[in-house]
């Protein structure tokens, strides 16, 4: 029919957005910029592309349908299937010649703590040489971890389900902050705590969690960001949830008492312990919405601490990389920028999944520990808006009227505006070793996105 | 970014990378400037191939580095002129065309039409954007199942299909690429005649065929409720009418519309034929005013549609009265619009053959608007072509077209007039505008015959005036036609 509209939509000449005000007709100005260099092509091809408008619905609405539940805690060797010599780490893959700092540390006290060497510093030989030992991403191995995210055959995992469909995910158990394995340092302060973890904290959790049954990780996400955690650095809540859930069946596992009261200690202290949730939770989400042909939705982010990679649904298990940036925030003690390694880390999976930097609005205590202002942290949310497909009817900001989370990157939207994700982060020491130095704000290396479209233009060209 | 020293030269040019503005900005910006006393040329524009070039004739070396990305700054200073004051100047004019008329400050507007449609209510998607851009943002319309009209050109045939097929598996309309002209349900949108809602529907694959429709229309008495474009290329062997049954479609299903004129540039045979034969399907009665040799120009097009509802054809006004040829053989059409300037050169074909050098040229052409404000809000152009054909000794006569409404320039008469005063030669104007338009119709008309210039309301009979006055300096030649 042809009614009188009553609004405009106005991309473009401002002009023509004037006209239309002038004859009392309410107007949305666009305000639109050219895209990214060289991108017009590829983006006209993609948008034609008949395939992509259901694709990116679909993709969105599997990421969005999973639920994660907790089911099990156990080691990596029985649920992952890793033999002695095999390594897990973050991000896309990479070979220890480029391997950062805070990587190789992490590497080398995780062969000290399989008992491949006695001396940390000895397991640069046998990396230099691969001789018994290889590296491959946590993400090839249904797994993520944050930093370095080394996992070792016999440390414990997490083990996230969707009870719909049965696939599952893991990631390994959080150890704190400072001086830790993830952050590249391997002291012996380090590794006793691990073999603690191993021996006394993985067999009681997973005690806990077969005595209680499944814990549903995603409602705990649900109401932490409703408490003013964002579920990347700032976890708060959602640790103190999880504790509540656990703490009576690990009261009553017929465990060491004293033991137990560590344990419960030890996770308490922990602000970051239930991140080690969130990630796989996320991950679980955005790995049902892997390999759907024509969309354009970001369904992983990551980082090696050399590499900033991305994966996206419509081009299977490709990785788009670039050089990882280093994190602008602040520093802990006397760390400067100089001390800082580029990005690393799997725990960009929380923003890719519309939390963390994605959902800066939501959690104000953590706005000044990552370098912004209230404000700030509003406008990044909003702004997240703009490059994603939808949003998470779950996971609310009260603040912004309880508006779902900004979910499903969708590559052709970053290219049209220039606006990165936001990732909050935390920062690990460039020499190995060091440990953590700081937390702040990054944003993926540009150049990713436009050859993430490129590859997605050339698909689409391959089908029509 | 280091600036010259303001005492060293006074013409001064930079590149800023990064920086973006829409081409009507940018015309309003450098206007602006040109404005900053001491300042004795000033253009601001994106570094788009035609614009090098416009710059290289006001005189301004361009860095080669410059692409299209690029904002380049040239000033040109007046004796005593101050580069700081200038360059002030384009800061503040700049600052300026971002401040918005609504201050909604704290939440950033959208960037893209599709977080755009997301929170706004059923709309009607305008696109402006460069036409490499155009699908994108068009396309965000569609999925988000609005309608949309595409003002912008240089946008590919391939786009336009692809766009167009969407649409039709959708039940939306796409109007254009390059679709300068549309009234939806009375509201006027791109560059569109303010005229009284009424019987008549138009579908037009011509943005001024449909404004000189509107407008003759108006000036009838005969109210339209609405004006559907569709683009220049629809009625093209390669489009094939997508957009033009479904806009006849939605017509037919208005029940205030008595009588649907579909109106284009010249049309691929077979393609006229399928839509007429579409049009026997529908319960409204269709006119057709397809242009093209020995068919009837708009005006009498106006007129048949007049006669088919009844209503009497009125005296097309025409006020003052051009000048005797006093040198000279050739009639030169100047147009913004480009139906009026393939009608005119139609018309002139049929009285004075296609290969006497007479010439129409077409400002709003794709080839004068990559990067550039349309002709209808950026004269520049043109007057520097008017003003060459002026000094042409070749010229007999001068025939213009000015284009009023919604979005056009604000005072085209006012900006025309120092410029005819001052040319010798016999000027013919059609002036396409109706009461209701923001310039005020008899305003520009006043100007424009007090400039010297015969003004009148249709297209066609400006031209066949001018070619009568082009024949009296060679009647052997008109004997034929």
């Amino acid at each position: 029919m042809t009614t009188t509209p009553t609004h405009v939509i106005s991309a473009g000449a401002d002009l023509f957005a004037d006209a239309v005000a002038a004859q009392a007709v309410d107007v949305t100005r666009v305000d639109w910029r050219p895209p990214m260099t060289g991108t017009e092509s590829d983006l006209a091809t993609v948008a034609a592309d008949p395939l992509r408008r259901d694709a990116n619905a679909r993709a969105l609405a599997a990421m969005l349908d999973v639920s994660a539940m907790l089911v099990d805690v156990a080691p990596a060797s029985e649920v992952l299937g890793l033999e002695r010599g095999q390594f897990l780490h973050a991000g896309p893959p990479i070979e220890w010649a480029r391997a950062s700092g805070p990587l190789r540390g992490a590497l080398m006290g995780g062969a000290a703590l399989e008992g491949l060497v006695d001396d940390p510093e000895d397991a640069v030989r046998l990396f230099e040489t691969g001789d018994g030992v290889s590296l491959d991403p946590c993400h090839h191995h249904a797994a993520v971890g944050p930093m370095a995210g080394v996992v070792t055959p016999s440390m414990w995992m997490f083990v996230l389900e969707d009870p719909a469909t049965g696939r599952r995910t893991h990631c390994s158990l959080n150890e704190g902050l400072g001086k830790v394995l993830r952050y590249g340092a391997y002291s012996p302060e380090v590794l006793t705590r691990l073999r603690w973890m191993r021996e006394v904290l993985g067999p009681l959790l997973q005690r806990a969690v077969r005595g209680t049954g499944p814990v549903d990780v995603t409602g705990i996400l649900t109401q932490m960001l409703q408490m003013g955690d964002e579920a990347h650095n700032r976890n708060r809540a959602g640790t103190l949830m999880l504790l509540r859930d656990l703490a009576p069946a690990m009261v009553s596992s017929g465990m060491d008492s004293a033991d137990v009261a560590e344990s419960l200690r030890f996770v308490g202290g922990n602000d970051h312990f239930f991140l080690n949730l969130a990630m796989p939770a996320c991950k679980l989400a955005l790995d049902a919405a892997r390999g759907i042909e024509g969309s354009t939705m970001v369904v992983a982010m990551a980082r090696n601490g050399t590499d900033f990679g991305i994966q996206v649904a419509g081009t299977g298990d490709e990785w788009f990389t670039g050089p990882a940036q280093v994190a602008e925030g602040l520093y802990l003690g006397d760390y400067g920028p100089d001390d800082a390694n580029p990005d690393i880390g799997d725990s960009a999976i929380t923003e890719t999944a519309g939390i963390g930097g994605f959902a800066m609005a939501t959690a104000p205590a953590i706005v000044r520990l990552v370098g912004g202002s209230v404000p700030d942290a509003l406008a990044t949310t909003r702004r997240m808006h703009e490059i994603t497909l939808g949003e998470n009817p779950r996971w609310t900001v009260p603040v912004l009227e309880f508006q779902g989370v900004p979910s499903g990157i969708d590559v052709t939207r970053v290219c049209r505006t220039g606006i990165l994700p936001q990732i909050n982060t935390g920062m690990a020491g460039r020499v190995a070793g060091v440990g953590q130095v700081g937390a702040g704000l990054v944003t993926p290396p540009a150049d990713i996105f436009p050859a993430a479209l490129a590859r997605l233009a050339e698909l689409t060209r391959s089908r029509s | 970014m280091s600036r010259p020293d303001t005492s060293a030269s006074t013409s001064h040019v930079e590149l800023r990378s990064g920086a973006y503005a829409d081409s009507v900005t940018l015309l309003q910006v450098s206007r602006a400037v040109q404005g900053v006393d001491g300042v004795a040329a000033a253009q601001v524009a994106m570094a788009t191939g035609l614009n090098i070039e416009v710059l290289t004739e006001m005189g301004f070396e361009v860095p080669p580095t410059a692409t299209a990305n690029d904002m380049v700054v040239a000033i040109r200073l007046a004796e005593g002129g101050s580069l700081e004051a200038a360059l002030a100047g384009v800061d503040r004019a700049l600052a300026d065309a971002n401040r918005r008329s609504d201050s909604t400050a704290e939440v950033a507007p959208h960037r893209t039409t599709a977080t755009a449609a997301r929170d706004t209510g059923d709309a009607i998607v305008l696109v402006s954007v460069p036409g490499a851009s155009a699908l994108v943002e068009a396309m965000d319309a569609l999925d988000a199942g609005r309608d949309v009209m595409v003002f912008s050109d240089n946008v590919s045939v391939e786009d336009e299909l692809a766009l167009k097929r969407t649409a039709a598996e959708r039940g939306l309309l796409v109007m254009g690429p390059d679709c300068g002209t549309a009234v939806v349900g009375g509201l006027g949108l791109g560059f569109a005649n303010a005229v009284d809602p009424g019987p008549v529907g138009i579908v037009a694959a011509s943005g001024t065929g449909c404004q000189q429709l509107l407008a003759l229309l108006d000036h009838a008495g005969v109210g339209v409720t609405s004006a559907l474009g569709v683009g220049g290329r629809d009625l093209s062997s390669e489009v094939r009418g997508l957009a033009t049954r479904e806009a006849m479609r939605r017509l037919d299903a208005d029940p205030a519309v008595e009588l649907i004129v579909v109106v284009s540039k010249p049309p691929a045979d077979d393609v006229a034929a399928e839509i007429r034969a579409y049009a026997d399907t529908l319960a409204t009665p269709v006119s057709f005013a397809l242009l093209g040799a020995g068919q009837p120009d708009l005006t009498e097009a106006a007129e048949a549609v007049l006669t088919r509802m009844g209503r009497e054809v009125p005296t097309w006004p025409v006020c003052g009265e051009a000048a005797a040829p006093t040198g000279g053989t050739l009639l030169r059409g100047l147009f913004v619009g480009g139906t009026l300037a393939s009608e005119a050169k139609l018309l002139a074909a049929a009285a004075l053959g296609t290969d006497a050098g007479h010439t129409f040229v077409d400002f709003g052409d794709d080839a004068y608007t990559a990067g550039r404000a349309h002709p209808m809000i950026d004269p520049t152009l043109r007057l520097d072509h008017l003003a060459r054909a002026a000094a042409d000794p070749d010229t007999a006569v001068i025939l213009l077209d000015v284009v009023l409404g919604h979005g056009a320039e604000p005072d085209p008469g006012t900006v025309l007039a120092p410029v005819l005063a001052a040319i010798d030669k016999p000027l013919v104007v059609a002036v396409i505008g109706t009461d209701g338009d923001p310039q005020g119709l008899e305003t520009q008309v006043r100007a424009l015959v007090g400039a010297g210039a015969e003004v009148h309301m249709s297209n066609a009979r400006a031209t066949r005036r001018a070619i009568e006055l082009v024949q009296s300096v060679q009647p052997s030649q008109g004997a034929s036609a």
